[in-house]
């Protein structure tokens, strides 16, 4: 692996986009292209409340760090977690400046509800892999938080989830140095994406442009 | 695809225009003239020379809104445009295409096939509509004449050549555009193009609508990334729109010239709507300018349905459209640059 400026490293929010459609984070990320629409304008008002600046609160046996950043030298990523829950537990680490040892459980916060796709689950297990590298630990499990019904769902960061969030950071930082936008490949996911103005899907199915224009200039001579 | 919004077009000469919340506010000598809410707008152009305020123009560039300044009579003056988008690859690539006079011209000969393509259809449909009363062999003359030079266009690999091919077929176009005028024949006649200043009512109206267009095709090829002064056919000079000049080439005859032809033979336009200056130049007055730009904004929601890529859409969203397909070719997705052609 080409070692990164740490400037230069992903994101782990754009896990989201890519795992969505690779072409979407492209052109957000590689071509800065941004189409506003009503879902994204959800999930900002949604954050917005979740993290401000980073805060701690203290509840009895339950240490809550809201808006921690945390990075990853081994995946080149870095982020913001919503909130990151430290219990109370013989098994935990240390903290500075708290006493006892803790246990991190990082918690992300997402509108309306479940997915049908892992994009949640990678951005959550790239967190959890942050987190253990920066408290050196271990951590089997986070919790997504859906909007809708307004409830928790356990994620378990498995072998396999976790080689996958390696697997598309990797792929994600070549994509970024070469500055390539991957071509469309258009789906009924196409409707519900922000960008489809200026992804023009469509594409795809179009003809070529030598074609194109070669079939109106056979027209012309006739 | 994209919404096309309004655009709110200022007449009177000495409104200034504010921000206050999130409103244009339209200042005169009485006071409030008028307010509207940025929401919704897709464009602001004023023929006023009171300005509007640093504050406005602000909110307009980051909210996407283009904003155009042009005299009273309607000659462009300036465009606000805010930070540059941030897309430096796309930029990059335009410019290193634009300093290769082969590359260039790969891509300008598609503007000029469009163009050329575009005229030809212009003069076949009022062959077609009207061939009992124009001089049909003129017309078709001429229309032989573009589709022979279209043929050659495609294939041009030398960019002054190609350059060549345009005027002649220019200059065929003009010869035979008199012919399309139907109606009040007595007041609206063309003989040549003259531009600075125009010295007919057709000229004007030419003037004014491609002054217009290519506000339009400036701000599309803003708001996707491109920078609208580097340009492949027309070449680099300072205060010059150049890509949006190459934009506009395949839409001068299908958005600007029918338009003007429609006006006049539909008597939505009248003599009495120009008037003469001392200088012999003949300006749209206020009245004309109204109904010239009412009747544009109602073409502006017509649907069509993109000849490349097959979809519906309104008229008006058309410089956006080929200005993202531009970007699209330019990043690699397209093998070429897809014009628009009309019929």
């Amino acid at each position: 692996m080409i070692p990164l400026p740490e400037e230069e490293y992903r994101q782990l929010s754009e896990l989201q986009h890519f795992a969505f459609c690779r072409r979407q984070w492209a052109l957000i990320h590689v071509e800065q292209q941004w189409g506003e629409n009503l879902r994204t304008i959800e999930g900002e008002i949604l954050h917005e409340r979740a993290h401000d600046e980073q805060k701690t609160e203290h509840r009895g046996d339950l240490l809550i760090v809201h808006g921690l950043r945390v990075v990853s030298h081994q995946l080149q990523a870095t982020g913001v977690c919503d909130i990151v829950e430290f219990r109370r537990s013989p098994d935990g680490v240390s903290l500075y400046g708290q006493e006892g040892l803790w246990k991190p459980r990082p918690v992300e916060y997402k509108r309306g509800r479940p997915k049908t796709h892992d994009a949640d689950e990678l951005q959550l297990c790239g967190q959890a892999v942050c987190l253990e590298e920066m408290l050196c630990c271990e951590i089997t499990e986070g919790d997504l938080f859906y909007g809708e019904p307004h409830r928790r769902t356990a994620v378990s960061f498995t072998p396999q989830l976790r080689a996958r969030v390696a697997d598309l950071l990797r792929e994600m930082n070549s994509l970024f140095q070469k500055g390539y936008t991957p071509k469309a490949t258009p789906g009924k996911f196409c409707s519900a994406c922000s960008l489809k103005d200026v992804c023009l899907p469509q594409l795809k199915r179009a003809p070529t442009v030598t074609d194109y224009l070669a079939s109106h200039a056979r027209e012309e001579k006739s | 695809m994209k919404r096309l919004l309004n655009t709110l077009f200022v007449l009177s000469e000495d409104s200034y225009l504010a921000l206050e919340n999130e409103n244009i506010v339209i200042w005169g000598e009485e006071g409030k003239r008028g307010q509207f809410p940025l929401l919704g707008l897709e464009s602001v152009f004023s023929f006023s020379y009171k300005g509007a305020s640093p504050a406005l123009l602000g909110a307009c560039t980051k909210r996407g809104i283009g904003f155009t300044f042009l005299t009273p009579n309607g000659r462009f003056l300036a465009r606000a445009c805010g930070a540059a988008q941030g897309n430096v690859l796309l930029r990059k690539t335009q410019y290193r295409i634009s300093d290769d006079p082969n590359q260039s011209c790969f891509a300008a000969r598609c503007f000029i096939f469009g163009k050329l393509y575009n005229s030809r259809w212009c003069l076949e449909r009022t062959v077609r509509d009207h061939g009992l009363r124009v001089n049909v062999e003129a017309l078709k003359r001429s229309a032989s004449f573009l589709s022979a030079t279209a043929a050659e266009a495609l294939k041009e690999t030398n960019l002054d050549t190609l350059r060549g091919w345009e005027g002649q077929a220019a200059t065929e176009y003009f010869r035979v555009f008199n012919e399309m005028i139907l109606n009040q024949k007595k007041d609206f006649f063309f003989t040549v193009r003259s531009r600075r200043p125009p010295l007919d009512c057709v000229n004007a109206m030419l003037s004014f609508g491609y002054s217009l267009l290519a506000s339009d095709c400036a701000a599309a090829l803003e708001s996707v990334g491109l920078d609208s002064y580097v340009g492949f056919l027309h070449r680099d000079r300072p205060g010059r729109e150049s890509l949006a000049l190459d934009l506009m080439e395949e839409l001068r005859s299908v958005f600007v010239d029918r338009f003007v032809i429609t006006l006049i033979n539909t008597k939505q336009i009248l003599p009495k709507q120009f008037d003469k200056m001392e200088d012999g130049a003949v300006l749209l007055n206020d009245v004309g300018r109204k109904t010239f730009l009412n009747v544009w904004q109602t073409r502006k929601r017509e649907q069509i349905t993109h000849p490349y890529l097959q979809e519906k859409m309104q008229w008006g969203l058309v410089p956006y459209v080929q200005a993202l397909l531009l970007a699209r070719w330019l990043r690699g997705d397209l093998d070429a640059y897809p014009p628009f052609l009309w019929k």
